[in-house]
C-alpha cells in the first residue's frame, strides 16, 4: 500500500498495531482540514505489525496523548521533505483535558470549566486515575 | 497553606499530636474555651449532614470562635448553579477556615484550589471523610490505649463504605495490625484498596462472610451500615441488609476487652440491646468527634497554645 510521502508534517510511527485509531481520536485529528492517513497493520521487522499516522501539516500535537496511548511510538517531524526531528515518547505523569472522567459521582461531571486531570498512579501497569475521584480510566 | 482532603495528608506524627491535643482538651476544656476567639469557621454543606455539621460547629464554638454557613445546597447559591470554585472564592474571604461537604467526589480538591483559607473535607460523596477517620483513630487510642498489634474486624459494606477505606489506609501505617474483612460477596473491599494498603504493605488479613466465625478473634469490630442508595435494586438491598447484624448473642463470643465501633447513624446493624454493653463505644466515638475536630481546627488555624501555655 502506498501513501504519498509528506513535505511538511508529522509521522507518528511504531504505534502498536490496533492503537492507531484511538490515537487519531484522542489527538482530535478528525477536526483537521489537511490530509491525514492512518495506516493499519503495516508489516514491521521490529514489531511484526504496527500502525502509522501521517499528518500533512506542521501542527502542534499533544505529545502527552501519544505517550499515554503508546509510549513506544516515535514521532518524526518533516519539513521541506526532510526529517528534521525524531522524538521518542514516554508515558506522561499527568494528562490534562485528554480524557474525561466517566464517574457520574465525580465533581468533573457538574463543575463548569474544570480541567479533567488524570495522574499516572501505577507506572508498571500504566494506570491513570482521575485526580478528583481516583477512578481508573479505561 | 495546608488543607485536609484525605486522612493520608496527615503524617503519623501529626495524628499523634492531634490525639494528644484532643486528650488535653478533654482533660481541661476551660484552657481552650477562648483560644480561637475572633476566628470564623464556615461550614459549607452542599448536601445535608446534620451530625457532621453540628460536630464542627460545636467544636468551633467550644474554642471561642464563631460559625457561619449553609446546611444544604438548596439554601445556597449552589442551587442557582454557582460552581464550587466560585463559592469558595467568595466565602473564603468571609472566614478563617472552611469545613466543606459535597455530594460529588473530589469537590473539596476543587474548593481548596480556590480558597484563601484552609479547607477541611467534611465528606465528598463516597470518597473521603478524614475527620470521621480522625474520630475513629482517637476512639481506638482512647479505648484500647494503642494502635500497634490490633486485629481489626470490618463488617458490612466494605465496597462503598468510605469510612472503612480511610480507616484501613490510616491503620495500615501501624505495626502488627491485622484486618479481618467481613462482608457479603457483593460488598467486598475493592481490590485496589486491598492491593494498595494491605497486600503491598505486607499486612496480614483474612476475608470471610460470617460475623459469627470471627467474633472471638477481633480487638475492634467496626460495623458499617448497608446503605439503600448503594444498591441498584430493592431486592438485593433487602436480601443483604440483615445479614450482618450484631446482637447480644454474638457479643458473648467476643473478647472481654474488644470494642464495637460504628460511624453512625445505624439502621439495624447493631441491635439496641448491645448499647448497654461496655464494649459498645459508638456513642463515645461520636463524642470524641467534637474533640478531635477542636484539635484539628486549632492546628489548621496555627493556634498551638492553650490558655496559660
Ligand atoms: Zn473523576
Amino acid at each position: 500500500m502506498n501513501v504519498d510521502s509528506i513535505k511538511n508534517g508529522i509521522v507518528i510511527d511504531h504505534i502498536a498495531a490496533g492503537s492507531g485509531m484511538r490515537l487519531y481520536d484522542l489527538l482530535g485529528l478528525d477536526a483537521l482540514d489537511c490530509s491525514v492517513a492512518i495506516i493499519k497493520n503495516v508489516p514491521s521487522r521490529k514489531m511484526d505489525k504496527k500502525d502509522i499516522i501521517k499528518i500533512d501539516a506542521d501542527i502542534a500535537i499533544n505529545f502527552d496523548v501519544i505517550g499515554f496511548v503508546d509510549p513506544g511510538a516515535t514521532v518524526n517531524i518533516i519539513r521541506g521533505g526532510d526529517l528534521v526531528e525524531k522524538r521518542s515518547i514516554s508515558a506522561p505523569d499527568r494528562l490534562v483535558n485528554v480524557l474525561k472522567c466517566k464517574n457520574p459521582r465525580c465533581i468533573t461531571s457538574c463543575e463548569q470549566d474544570i480541567d479533567h486531570v488524570f495522574k499516572l498512579t501505577d507506572k508498571d501497569n500504566k494506570i491513570y486515575r482521575c485526580i478528583y475521584c481516583e477512578t481508573k480510566q479505561n | 497553606m495546608r488543607h485536609l482532603i484525605n486522612i493520608l495528608d496527615l503524617s503519623v506524627g501529626e495524628i499523634d499530636e492531634l490525639i494528644a491535643r484532643a486528650d488535653d482538651i478533654m482533660a481541661r476544656p476551660d484552657a481552650y474555651s477562648e483560644v480561637c476567639r475572633g476566628k470564623i469557621l464556615a461550614t459549607l454543606f452542599f448536601e445535608p449532614s446534620t451530625r457532621t455539621r453540628l460536630s464542627f460547629e460545636s467544636a468551633m464554638l467550644s474554642l471561642g470562635g464563631s460559625v457561619l454557613g449553609f446546611s444544604e445546597a438548596a439554601s445556597s447559591s449552589a442551587a442557582k448553579g454557582e460552581s464550587v470554585s466560585d463559592t469558595l472564592e467568595v466565602v473564603s474571604s468571609y472566614c478563617d477556615i472552611i469545613a466543606m461537604r459535597h455530594p460529588k467526589e473530589g469537590a473539596p480538591l476543587v474548593g481548596c484550589a480556590h480558597s484563601s483559607v484552609p479547607v477541611i473535607n467534611a465528606g465528598d460523596g463516597g470518597h473521603y471523610h478524614p475527620t470521621q477517620t480522625l474520630t475513629d483513630l482517637l476512639t481506638i487510642r482512647r479505648e484500647t490505649g494503642r494502635f500497634d498489634g490490633l486485629t481489626i474486624g470490618l463488617c458490612g459494606d466494605l465496597k462503598f463504605g468510605r469510612t472503612v477505606h480511610s480507616l484501613i489506609a490510616a491503620m495500615s501505617r501501624y505495626k502488627g495490625v491485622r484486618f479481618v474483612l467481613i462482608s457479603p460477596d457483593e460488598l467486598k473491599l475493592p481490590s485496589f484498596i486491598k492491593q494498595e494498603y494491605i497486600k503491598e504493605r505486607g499486612i496480614e488479613y483474612s476475608q470471610c462472610s460470617s460475623l459469627d466465625e470471627v467474633m472471638g478473634e477481633v480487638d475492634i469490630l467496626y460495623m458499617t451500615r448497608v446503605q439503600r442508595e448503594r444498591f441498584f435494586n430493592e431486592e438485593d438491598y433487602l436480601r443483604l441488609k440483615d445479614s450482618y447484624i450484631l446482637d447480644a448473642e454474638k457479643m458473648k463470643a467476643a473478647k472481654r476487652d474488644m470494642i464495637v465501633m460504628h460511624p453512625l447513624p445505624r439502621v439495624n446493624e447493631i441491635s439496641t440491646a448491645v448499647d448497654s454493653d461496655p464494649r459498645a463505644c459508638y456513642f463515645r466515638q461520636a463524642k470524641y468527634g467534637r474533640y478531635i475536630r477542636m484539635a484539628l481546627i486549632m492546628k489548621m488555624l496555627g493556634v498551638d497554645r492553650a490558655k496559660g501555655e
